[in-house]
């Protein structure tokens, strides 16, 4: 089968600095995949290419929906890569901060919702069926993720655990195929970790999902994951699983290396 | 509360603005008559105010500081907190409504036609909230939307005696077209070219009008603008001033009722997302371009509505009610009222339109306070005078 | 897009080159006037366009209230000129001394604008600091409105007309010859300052990373100040060598030649000193000949006709680099 997504040597350049240099990454359909490797690696940027936030130098970027077929992602706006099934996450965690928990999260059912400019001021039943439904759904996938609680507080009020949830709950909504999720668990303490790690499994296994993780909490990442890619400055160093890629001297240099380098 | 370095700090910063402004404050040239006046009381005044002023400030900036540590739960204004009491909330409306009923048979057709000014601007204050405070477009050419609706009813009566209750759909039309061929190749750029382009869009509109003599009459303006008429019945002037004050409360009423449907719908949620972060917006699957450009849109229909009102109101138009200045104090109400707003852009529009009028002392002032307004309520309370309040869903719970 | 791009940018340059050179054919003294006259023009806009774009280039701001900080400049040269006439001193005197006042206020404003409108504004979202800087180039006019008067007032030249220019004065004035000069001087000075000095060296640090500079121990908030001051210095060189040339000023002139330093900026580039220049001179020159050539109540329309086909078609200006912004 083919994987649901397939990037081929992927290129990104600003100006001279080469972030991305011939990345080849695949992930499986059902699977959790993580993409690791030491500050500046390039896996931040990675997820800016595939949806489509910078506009990549070089590459493909073929996408396989499931039961669907084969599409290419270079040169898509950012909100029809979202519309194809990808949804992400961001590091630097963007909530929209003007609005409450709910909103935020019906902002990603933005897209599988219709009712435009005059349906929303004459309000025809169809408008009123499908806010409804909206609200409703959105609620749901709060409760699915564990924040019901906040509901209709703003978002920017929210703990930061909360906040990091919230965003996955955000993506959630917008029915992805595939949720890239960059580091979910930064800024987390053991328990709330716990909670996400419980979660993101919970995700694949019940909400048909396949997800890819940037992170830097080893432990997390080596309990998670099904497979794991590494970059070092731009480049893929290593792929395997979890034993695999801990035993990979490749690897090992690249992370004691920083190591060294700091003593 | 005060501490002695801040009084030592405000003293050097009162000297600071003493020697700052002293050539323009303190001495006063004709050139004409070359003459020269040295106004040295001027220089004390200026260094008491700028005293007392900047002990303010700092007091202000201390205080915003501690509140953004202390997380306090945020406070809902007052008026929303009324409002949604339901006890208070009929009898409220019931008094607004029989106040604004009565307005014009109690108070003369003066006061009435300064009342009709101001709600003018509250049509053009939510209007440009959309823009603004929605979805967080700098739009400072409004008041070019506004010139389109004005002159549409003026040139579609001067030359084909198009009624008033005609024109006015389609001027909104107009206003929409306009809108869309500025915001299409416009409303792709960085967000702050876009406060530019749409200033100088605002000036050309005007001065275009000032020198196309054959299409707009030029400075001299179009004149004999007929007042609505009621089913054909053409009223005396001041029944008119009467009737078109209720036409003006419908379409208050009638852009406050729309506006707030939208604010909490699809779209209106998308602009604010918008407004909040482009980026996250876009990777939510929102179309950015095109949602800017319905806010763009609808904007600038408002205003060519509000258009069509101030010619009829005023019966004659000339370019010079359309210049920046009458943008600049528009983005006044939005931004001094509350961004994002509706029932802060309406208290804002009253008070920044009325209180001018009322206390002619300082109308001179006006603008200089609007100026000065702006920048306290960026630096010190970026929500406005009475911050917006998104919408509370109640869930049963479903789980338990 | 692009081939389109490219076929109606010849065409344009095509159509004008032909037009331009039979009229240079026509009349070539005229054209020769128009040239110069846009050479002066440019020189102004140039001096007020760096203020615009070294502010945009450090804190990405649109900083409205720059014109009024020309303007400021403009007036506090006349009322010194003015007051120090009465007194009767001698005229080599008031010129410097219109100029240091001038120079003097202007930076005072640009310092303390930035302290009060833009400084507390640092973190907040740009629309914030946007709306402030409109607040307060509306607050500037007013204040010199209601201080002064809102009428036109006379500027006496502080530059005379000097006896060795007589024989090429019918083409460019001494004024003229004058602005051109003083601005290429300003502009050697102003680069010399940014390519070698300290605190040069530091603004282009910090034009490039903020929170980099600030590790490596440069002071931002100076860094951002001497910015505000540099670029007000410059302003007001030119709001006295405009007032100059135009022989009236009031506090209203800051507003349209703010606007078009600002187009001048984005044409060349914004956030590029070079460019700023660049950008001054191709709209000063082009102004002048469409002025000259086609219609003159139509000025203000083209400039910003310009602006508005500069961005759409290469929005980075003509010296500018494309950037994408971190995510
Ligand atoms: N828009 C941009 N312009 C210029 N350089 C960029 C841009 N975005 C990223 N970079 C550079 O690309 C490199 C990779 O950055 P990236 O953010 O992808 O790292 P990362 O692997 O996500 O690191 P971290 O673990 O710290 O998040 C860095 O050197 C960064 O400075
Ligand atoms: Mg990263």
């Amino acid at each position: 089968m083919e994987p649901i997504l397939n990037v081929k040597n992927l290129t990104m350049n600003f100006g001279g600095l080469k972030a991305l240099d011939t990345v080849n990454i695949a992930v499986e359909k059902g699977q959790i995949a993580a993409l690791i490797g030491p500050n500046g690696a390039g896996k931040t940027t990675f997820f800016n290419c595939i949806t489509g936030i910078y506009e990549v130098s070089e590459g493909r970027m073929e996408i396989t929906p499931p039961g669907k077929s084969t599409q290419e992602l270079k040169g898509l706006k950012t909100n029809v890569v979202t519309e194809r099934g990808l949804a992400r996450t961001f590091q630097n965690i963007r909530l929209f901060e003007g609005m409450t928990v709910l909103e935020n999260v019906m902002i990603g059912r933005h897209c599988r919702l219709k009712s435009g400019i005059f349906s929303a001021m004459l309000r025809p039943s169809s408008q009123k069926d499908e806010e409804k439904k909206a609200v409703n759904d959105s609620y749901k996938i709060l409760e699915k993720i564990g924040l019901e609680q906040y509901v209709n507080e703003m978002a920017v009020n929210l703990p930061y655990g909360a906040q990091r949830r919230l965003e996955i709950a955000r993506a959630l909504a917008t029915d992805p195929f595939l949720l890239l999720l960059d580091e979910p668990a930064a800024g987390m303490n053991p328990q709330e970790t716990k909670e996400l790690d419980d979660l993101i499994i919970w995700l694949r296994d019940n909400e048909n999902l396949s997800i890819l993780l940037i992170e830097h909490d080893m432990k997390l990442v080596m309990s998670l994951s099904d497979n794991i890619h590494v970059v070092d400055y731009g480049k893929k160093i290593a792929e395997g699983t979890p034993e695999e890629v801990k035993s990979n001297p490749d690897v090992i240099k690249a992370y004691l290396g920083d190591e060294s380098e700091d003593a | 509360m005060v501490t002695k370095k801040e009084i030592k700090l405000s003293f050097f910063i009162g000297l600071w603005f003493m020697v700052l402004t002293f050539p323009i404050m303190v001495i006063k040239v004709n050139t004409i008559t070359n003459t020269v006046i040295f106004r040295w009381p001027n220089l004390l005044w200026v260094g008491i105010v700028c005293f007392f002023a900047s002990l303010i400030w700092n007091y202000l900036l201390r205080m915003k500081e501690e509140k953004k540590k202390a997380d306090t739960k945020d406070d809902i204004p007052i008026v929303h907190r009324l409002l949604q009491n339901e006890k208070f909330k009929i009898p409220f409306l019931a008094a607004l409504a029989i106040f604004f009923l009565l307005y014009p048979f109690v108070f003369s057709m003066y006061h009435t036609s300064i009342l009709i000014s101001a709600l003018i601007y509250v049509m053009l204050g939510l209007g440009l909230n959309i823009v603004v405070g929605l979805a967080g477009l700098l739009d400072l050419g409004y008041v070019a939307f506004y010139a389109v609706g004005a002159y549409t009813y003026a040139l579609l009566n001067l030359h084909f005696g198009i009624s008033f209750w005609v024109v006015l759909p389609i001027s909104a039309v107009f206003g929409a077209i306009a809108g869309t061929l500025l915001g299409y190749p416009v409303l792709r750029l960085r967000g702050d070219y876009l406060a530019i382009v749409t200033l100088g869009f605002g000036e050309i509109i005007r001065i275009v009008l000032e020198n196309w003599d054959d299409f707009s009459n030029g400075p001299r303006g179009i004149g004999n603008i007929p007042a609505p008429s009621f089913f054909g019945h053409q009223f005396g002037q001041h029944d008119s001033v009467i009737y078109i004050y209720f036409i003006v409360i419908g379409l208050v009423l009638m852009t406050i009722f729309f506006v707030n449907r939208l604010e909490n719908s699809r779209i209106g949620r998308a602009w604010i997302a918008l407004r909040d972060d482009e980026i996250a917006c876009q990777a939510m699957g929102i179309d950015k371009f095109k949602t800017k450009l319905t806010a763009f849109t609808l904007g600038a229909t408002w205003a060519a509505l509000g258009g069509v009102v101030f010619a009829a109101k005023t019966s004659f138009i000339n370019p010079m009610s359309f210049t920046i200045w009458e943008s600049i104090t528009i983005l006044c109400v939005v931004v001094i009222g509350g961004m994002g707003s509706a029932i802060g852009v309406i208290a804002g529009a009253l008070v920044l339109i009325l209180l001018p009028e009322y206390l002619r002392a300082v109308a001179e002032y006006r603008m200089l306070v609007f100026g000065a307004l702006q920048v306290i309520v960026m630096v010190f309370k970026p929500e406005g005078l009475i911050r917006s309040v998104r919408k509370i869903y109640k869930f049963k719970k479903v789980k338990e | 897009m692009r081939l389109f791009k490219i076929i109606l940018g010849v065409a344009v340059v095509g159509i004008l080159g032909f037009l331009g050179i039979k009229e240079i054919i026509a009349d070539p003294v005229y054209f020769l006037e128009l040239f110069l006259g846009g050479l002066t023009r440019g020189s102004i806009y140039a001096l007020i366009a760096l203020g615009y774009t070294m502010v945009y280039g450090i804190i990405q701001l649109i900083n409205f209230a720059h014109g009024e900080i020309y303007m400021i400049g403009a007036m506090t040269a006349l009322i010194v000129a003015s007051v120090l006439g009465l007194w009767g001193w001698n005229s080599a005197v008031i010129v410097i001394l219109a100029f240091v006042f001038a120079i003097v206020y202007s930076c005072a404003y640009g310092f303390t604008v930035e302290k009060i409108a833009y400084m507390p504004l640092r973190t907040a979202p740009r629309l914030s600091a946007l709306i402030s800087a409109i607040g307060m180039s509306l607050f500037l006019q007013n204040y010199v409105m209601l201080a002064q008067t809102s009428e036109y007032m006379p500027f006496e030249s502080l530059i005379p007309d000097f006896k060795f220019w007589e024989p090429f004065s019918h083409i460019i004035t001494s004024v003229e010859m004058t602005i051109i000069v003083t601005t290429v001087i300003v502009m050697i000075l102003l680069g010399i300052l940014i390519k070698f000095t300290k605190i040069g060296k530091a603004m282009r640090a910090a034009a490039q990373d903020k929170i980099m500079a600030s590790l490596v121990g440069i002071n931002v908030n100076r860094v951002i100040s001497t910015t505000f001051v540099v670029g007000s210095a410059t302003a007001a060189i030119g709001g006295v060598l405009i007032a100059c040339h135009v022989g009236q000023i009031n506090f209203y002139i800051g507003f349209l030649a703010g606007l078009k330093a600002f187009i001048a900026a984005v044409l060349g580039g914004i956030g590029s000193i070079p460019g700023a220049v660049l950008g001054s001179l191709v709209l000063g020159i082009s102004e002048s000949m469409f002025t000259g050539y086609f219609w003159s109540e139509y000025e203000d329309v083209f400039a910003f006709s310009i602006l508005v086909i500069i961005l759409i078609f290469r929005p980075s200006g003509i010296l500018g680099r494309d950037e994408t912004s971190k995510v």
